[in-house]
């Protein structure tokens, strides 16, 4: 069984900005239409724009102060694939030269045979992956016609034993916390691989189903919780009380 | 909300677990979520309830109107059960025209209920042979997170209960601006409910969350009821593809009787 | 020439003067397993939206490969009125539809979703007049709550003639409801049955103005409690 753990995430390159705290200087709940900010100074990132004199946001989310940066970052709403992102998919069809994937998002996503870790015969294709079977994957084009898939690199292909689930995944930086450092908690504590995909749905597979069951209520806790600081510290007492 | 159906991998986890019989959310196989029952969703209704399983909601309302009787059943009134799968409950469910589980539903729902005697038709008439009062049962869930159709049911009951008969004018018309005094007759006693029963490989369990319920194989809806302290299947309907041993049967009929007096008793505090 | 308003303390039959308008309440993620959600009601007047989107959009020929559709289906629950509406569209609730995109669309830039669509369910719960502006406002709650990009947030108000007097929210039919962009002076929505002068039509704008910003203050702290719990 391939080790998904640590290589999944380092395949991955963490589109939003997760934690950076000593330059980031303040942070708030804004609405859409909601002047952020007023002065020329300021730039409008991801989902701000200016309006004369102000800032003003462009959606739901959290504002950002990065530098003279001023993004509002979702915390709720749909998946947006874009290129690079790991996801977790499970198959729907298999076609003559690969198969289809859903991967939760608003593309339907494919997966070229040419893109298997290895060589796969026309003939092995429904051995290798068949209907209701789960992937880890790599989004390498997202363009008109859909979203392409990769299973060419570490700590991707087909996934076994274990289950998945999902979250919201604007949470996921949540979850993953800084360079890894929230997830590499709970698996720590639980013993279990995880691996979490950007679109929100997260592969747990464990030594015997409490430790498995844990992570998850571990994970859920976290996704719980948007706007609190502290998380590391309460996650710590979460697995105290939940020996 | 995903869209995205069952993994074979979380199948056979679930399956694991059901053996085992673990439930993420900690529960037993044989237990409910807690259940919230609230009125009053809609003034303009003659009854009306929401019910909570977990986080699974359908609100259901009554209205009632009048209309002739049946040719064949003059001195008796009518009893219809309808509504709809609205598409926010869940991104399974579309708009357009309804899809087996909307046609479904409502026809679970009125067996449960009409076969459990809580409501006499002969009740309402109003002109023998010539005009009776209809009652109209409408359901809506509103999210789906797994066990739809005993949380409607428990919602159309619970809107019955709530029920006042409007008030006809001189020409026979209802008048809605004059309040009404008079409730629904109701057998308080019985208390309808569906009892839906699923299957994953050889587990059996009750109140399954949307995730559990889509990896599940069968199921069971039993309409039960209680009649002067004895209990009574009113209703009957199996779904979906896997078999029902005989001795699967045998132990939905031990666990009914203790199931529907459990939920019952949580159920009072509401009314 | 007579005046035919009178700002006054001129109390209607509900008790309320000409511009207060009925209690407001509005509450965000109503529904757990839609992209987002929300519940608004004008006093006795309940609307629910839930919102599911970006996402695939079947049949593929109603795809467009330049922008995301904004699709919305608004309807009346059966038993929110007294004479049982049956379920299933109605030519009213399919033109209400209509209205309803028209008016949450300008906010909406949608380029960045090509191929999909967002669907947006809007029901009545319990109607007392101003069933459209409820759903209005509730459908652009839900939108924002789904974190679909936005350039601001819709709000909706009826305004009308009550005998001579302007009044704002009516109790009764609606005369002319009314959506807008919240923060600039565009319009996304008017409608209108019955009698009125031009004048007049300036003044009642800007009645319905004042609303509009007490209604975007109760929806932009629905979404902000639905955070910061």
């Amino acid at each position: 069984m391939m080790n998904h753990t640590n290589e999944a995430h380092e395949a991955q390159e963490i589109q939003e900005v997760t934690f950076q705290e000593s330059s980031v200087k303040k942070r708030k709940i804004v609405v859409p239409g909601e002047i952020i900010a007023t002065g020329e100074d300021f730039l409008p990132g991801e989902g701000a724009r200016r309006e004369g004199q102000n800032v003003l946001a462009s959606r739901f989310g959290l504002a950002e102060e990065a530098g003279r940066v001023i993004k509002v970052i979702a915390i709720t709403g749909a998946f947006i694939p874009r290129r690079n992102n790991v996801v977790i998919g499970r198959v729907t069809s298999v076609s003559f030269n690969g198969w289809i994937i859903d991967i939760d998002s608003a593309s339907s996503a494919f997966l070229p045979i040419d893109e298997s870790p290895r060589f796969i015969n026309k003939s092995e294709m429904n051995q290798f992956l068949d209907i209701g079977d789960v992937i880890v994957a790599k989004i390498w084009s997202v363009n008109n016609r859909g979203i392409d898939l990769s299973l060419k690199g570490k700590g991707l292909g087909k996934l076994e034993g274990g289950f998945i689930f999902r979250i919201i995944p604007n949470r996921v930086p949540r979850v993953i916390g800084r360079e890894g450092s929230m997830i590499t908690l709970i698996k720590e504590k639980t013993g279990c691989n995880i691996t979490v995909g950007q679109n929100g749905w997260i592969w747990i597979s464990g030594q015997n189903l409490e430790a498995e069951i844990k992570a998850r209520k571990a994970i859920e806790f976290i996704v719980d919780k948007v706007h609190v600081s502290g998380l590391t510290e309460l996650v710590e007492d979460w697995f105290a009380k939940n020996a | 909300m995903s869209a995205m159906e069952c993994s074979n991998m979380t199948k056979e986890t679930l399956d694991r677990m059901f053996t085992e019989g673990k439930r993420f959310d900690g529960r037993g196989l044989l237990d409910y979520r807690p259940i919230e029952i609230s009125f009053d969703v809609s003034n303009k209704a003659e009854g009306s309830a929401r019910v909570k399983i977990g986080k699974t909601e359908v609100i259901v309302g009554v209205k009632m109107v009048v209309g002739e009787p049946y040719p064949d059943s003059p001195d008796k009134g009518n009893l219809t059960v309808s509504g709809d799968l609205l598409p926010m409950a869940s991104p399974r469910f579309e708009s357009g025209p309804p899809k087996f589980n909307a046609i479904e539903l409502p026809r679970l729902v009125d067996r449960a209920i009409r076969h459990s005697g809580i409501l006499d038709l002969k009740e309402l008439v109003i002109t023998s042979g010539e005009k009776v009062w209809i009652v109209i049962i409408d359901i809506y869930p509103i999210n789906d997170d797994g066990n739809i159709i005993d949380a409607a049911t428990i919602g159309a009951t619970a809107a019955l209960r709530k029920t006042m008969i409007p008030v006809l004018d001189e020409k026979g018309g209802i008048d809605y601006h004059k309040k009404s005094k008079t409730p629904l007759s109701i057998a308080k006693d019985i208390f309808p409910m569906i009892i839906t029963f699923f299957k994953l490989g050889d587990s059996v369990l009750l109140d399954p969350t949307r995730e559990e319920q889509e990896a599940c194989e069968a199921r069971i809806a039993w309409g039960i009821s209680k009649w002067e302290g004895q209990h009574m299947i009113n209703s009957c309907q199996k779904g979906e593809e896997l078999a029902f041993t005989r001795s699967d049967v045998e132990s939905m009929m031990d666990l009914i009787p203790k199931k529907f007096d459990e939920v019952s008793e949580k159920l009072k505090k509401f009314f | 020439m007579q005046k035919t308003h009178k700002m006054t303390n001129f109390k209607r039959p509900s008790g309320r003067t000409l511009t207060e308008m009925r209690k407001m309440y509005a509450k965000v993620g109503v529904v757990p397993n839609a992209d987002g959600s929300a519940m608004f009601a004008f006093g006795d007047t309940v609307a629910i939206a839930a919102v599911y989107g970006p996402r695939q959009l079947h049949p593929q020929h109603m795809q467009d490969p330049g922008t995301g559709i904004l699709r919305v289906n608004y309807d009346l629950l059966s038993f929110s009125v007294y004479e049982r509406k049956k379920p299933g569209p109605s030519r009213r609730s399919q033109e209400i539809s209509k209205v309803t995109e028209w008016a949450l669309s300008p906010v909406l830039d949608l380029k960045e979703f090509p191929n999909t669509v967002i669907d947006v369910q809007v029901y009545i719960l319990q109607a007392d007049a101003g069933t459209r502006t409820a759903g209005i406002n509730a459908a652009s709650l839900a939108l924002a709550h789904a974190g679909v990009p936005m350039k601001d947030l819709v709000c909706s108000i009826s305004v009308g003639k009550l005998d001579k007097n302007l009044v704002v929210d009516l109790d009764k039919a609606t005369d002319f409801p009314i959506a807008k962009i919240a923060s600039t002076n565009e319009y996304t929505l008017l409608q209108l049955d019955g009698k009125i002068q031009p004048g007049v039509v300036k003044e009642i704008l800007g009645l319905a103005d004042k609303a509009c910003e007490e209604i975007y203050e109760v929806q932009k702290k629905a979404l902000k409690e639905a955070i910061e719990q």
